[in-house]
């Protein structure tokens, strides 16, 4: 009796009651979590490997680097390709100064007031505009009022406005990651709002607005909608010259290819495009892992 | 005396105390702000601040001498680190500041129209609370400051100078390179400094430059606080009474009560404010009774 007196009662430290629903819960809700993450993997694996099966067949070198023709063992992705990478490369080269100057100007400059709050919001919904949208304006302003006509200029022009949005929004939150501490440091060290902005807020920005810009191209680079708008073709039998009258030359890319080769009705034109999917899917995602890396690089540094 | 007005106009503030019902307190400045001896750097005159319509500083008026250290201290909230970056127009960054009253540098308006506030920071450099660095390397970081003022000597010199005055050339002086942020909190104080001393300043404004540094950080940047005092004009924000009777040759106390914010309560030079203060709410202070 004495010695039960002397040591401490035994406590019990395994979950009952009230925890042992909750661990249950929390439990349960890890399952459930992994499940919805699994589902859009699965779904993806399960549409790439259908395509795969499909494309891999017509996936060769002649693919690549044979014009579009109307019998499908010939005919090939080399105008698209070259076109998608021509109409991009001006895309970003419209697109990002601006985005970027524009981030600045609201984030660095602006009085903070209603009418920049207004902005940005209807930034924001700009951003979840229809692509097609931004073609038909493509039409109107680039293709018939500028009369760019269907070509590499108006395409890329539509895209820069299609992704500006976007691009804006996204520098703007890298600004916004920029410490005030650095801002504040700068500034009272007798350096104007300029100088603040492009020695620390853009170096310190970069990364974000870079990772940004990527997926931004990704993004136009699987762009049709738009650019069936403008009145971009489908059968290109020629490279884009590498010349300032060659921005006014028509265009065809990839993704464009893909679409008119899905609305034939001959199995082997399928195929071509199931094979033009595989390279734009390769693309993208070669672009989506690129930020990746290049954030990375810049945040460590 | 000119007054600004900027921004939202604060006179309606009264207004709208009195439709609450609560009457607009009627603020008399404190009577026992000393008369500093010899030349003035700056001479504080009815300041009074406002942050989008909140009042923070309550017609401060007091004058800085030149070349000395001067504290200002009060617990959280009193108003001493708004007070301290209207010295160098840092204020005017945030949005919705509006401020009254007036700010002399030497006799020069801080707060005229033709005033540049670049020229002003300057003229007045400002050390952090929290080591600011940029992430840039120790050269690059103590240069920057004479690069963007358009510095045409040799900035090596200038960079190595720096950074000896402000005691941290011996730590540094074979990895310049290194990344700013790669220093311990006390050396990016120190750097910090020596950034603002690089711009050759004539004062040097800091806001509880040690709050986040460790006891023997802190030491070292008192010390320099004593030592650049010799040169320059140092004006520090300091939670700690210590560190005020320890480095200042004027104090300031400031405080909020229920019904001023941001008031002057007392401000002496340091040695009668902790021996013989004229108010009984400084000696409750620095005695330890509230704050």
């Amino acid at each position: 009796m004495s010695a039960a007196e002397t040591t401490p009662q035994a406590v019990t430290l395994q979950a009952e009651g009230s925890v042992a629903r909750r661990q249950a819960w929390s439990r349960t809700s890890r399952w459930l979590l992994l499940a919805a993450t699994l589902l859009g993997l699965v779904v993806l694996l399960i549409l790439g490997i259908d395509n795969a099966i499909v494309g891999i067949p017509s996936l060769d070198w002649d693919f690549l680097s044979n014009y579009p023709s109307r019998f499908a063992e010939r005919a090939g992705i080399r105008s698209s390709i070259l076109g998608s990478v021509w109409v991009l490369v001006f895309t970003v080269i419209f697109a990002i100064p601006v985005a970027v100057g524009a981030a600045v100007w609201m984030e660095e400059f602006a009085p903070q007031n209603a009418i920049l709050t207004t902005v940005r919001l209807n930034i924001a919904n700009l951003a979840g505009v229809p692509s097609i949208i931004y073609g038909i304006l493509g039409l109107a302003v680039f293709v018939r009022l500028m009369e760019l006509g269907p070509s590499i200029l108006a395409g890329a022009l539509t895209l820069a406005l299609m992704i500006l949005p976007m691009t804006v929004i996204t520098s703007v939150e890298a600004i916004n990651q920029v410490a005030p501490s650095i801002r504040e440091g700068s500034l009272a060290l007798g350096a104007t709002r300029w100088q603040t902005v492009w020695n620390h807020v853009l170096p310190g920005a970069m990364p974000g607005i870079l990772t940004g810009t990527i997926l931004a191209v990704a993004r136009a680079a699987g762009e049709t909608a738009a650019l069936i708008m403008i009145g971009a073709f489908t059968f290109i039998a020629f490279d884009p010259s590498l010349s300032f009258g060659g921005l006014l030359d028509s265009f065809t890319t990839l993704p464009i290819q893909v679409y008119n080769w899905t609305i034939r009705p001959q199995p082997e034109f399928r195929a071509n495009a199931a094979a033009g999917i595989i390279v734009l899917m390769v693309a993208v995602i070669g672009l989506n892992a690129l930020a990746l890396v290049v954030r990375d690089r810049l945040r460590r540094n | 005396m000119s007054i600004r007005v900027r921004s939202t106009a604060p006179t309606d503030e009264g207004a709208r105390e009195a439709l609450r019902g609560k009457p607009a307190v009627e603020h008399r400045p404190s009577e026992n702000v000393a008369k500093p001896e010899g030349e003035l750097a700056f001479s504080i005159s009815d300041l009074s601040l406002w942050y989008s319509g909140k009042q923070a500083l309550t017609r401060v008026g007091l004058d800085i001498p030149l070349t000395k250290v001067t504290a200002l201290i009060g617990p959280s909230g009193c108003g001493k680190s708004t007070l301290i970056r209207c010295l160098n127009r840092m204020n005017d960054l945030i949005p919705g500041v509006t401020i009254e009253g007036n700010v002399t540098y030497r006799n020069a308006d801080i707060y005229g129209s033709d005033v540049d506030p670049v020229e002003v920071r300057r003229r007045i450099g400002m050390v952090f609370q929290k080591p600011n660095p940029f992430p840039k390397s120790i050269y690059d970081n103590v240069a920057f400051g004479a690069r963007v003022n358009g510095f045409r000597g040799n900035l090596d010199d200038l960079v190595e100078s720096s950074l000896k005055r402000a005691a941290l050339w011996d730590e540094v002086k074979d990895d310049l390179k290194k990344s700013g942020l790669a220093l311990s909190g006390g050396q990016q104080q120190r750097l910090c400094i020596a950034r603002a001393l690089a711009n050759n300043p004539d004062v040097i404004l800091m806001d509880e430059p040690c709050s986040a540094l460790d006891p023997i950080a802190t030491l070292k940047i008192e010390d320099l606080m004593r030592e650049l005092a010799t040169d320059y004009t140092i004006v520090v924000v300091t939670h700690n009474m210590q560190q005020a009777a320890r480095v200042s040759d004027y104090t300031a106390f400031m405080l909020t009560d229920e019904e001023i914010t941001g008031q002057l309560i007392e401000y002496a030079p340091t040695e009668t404010m902790f021996t013989q203060p004229a108010d009984q709410r400084t000696e409750d202070y620095i005695s330890g009774r509230f704050g």
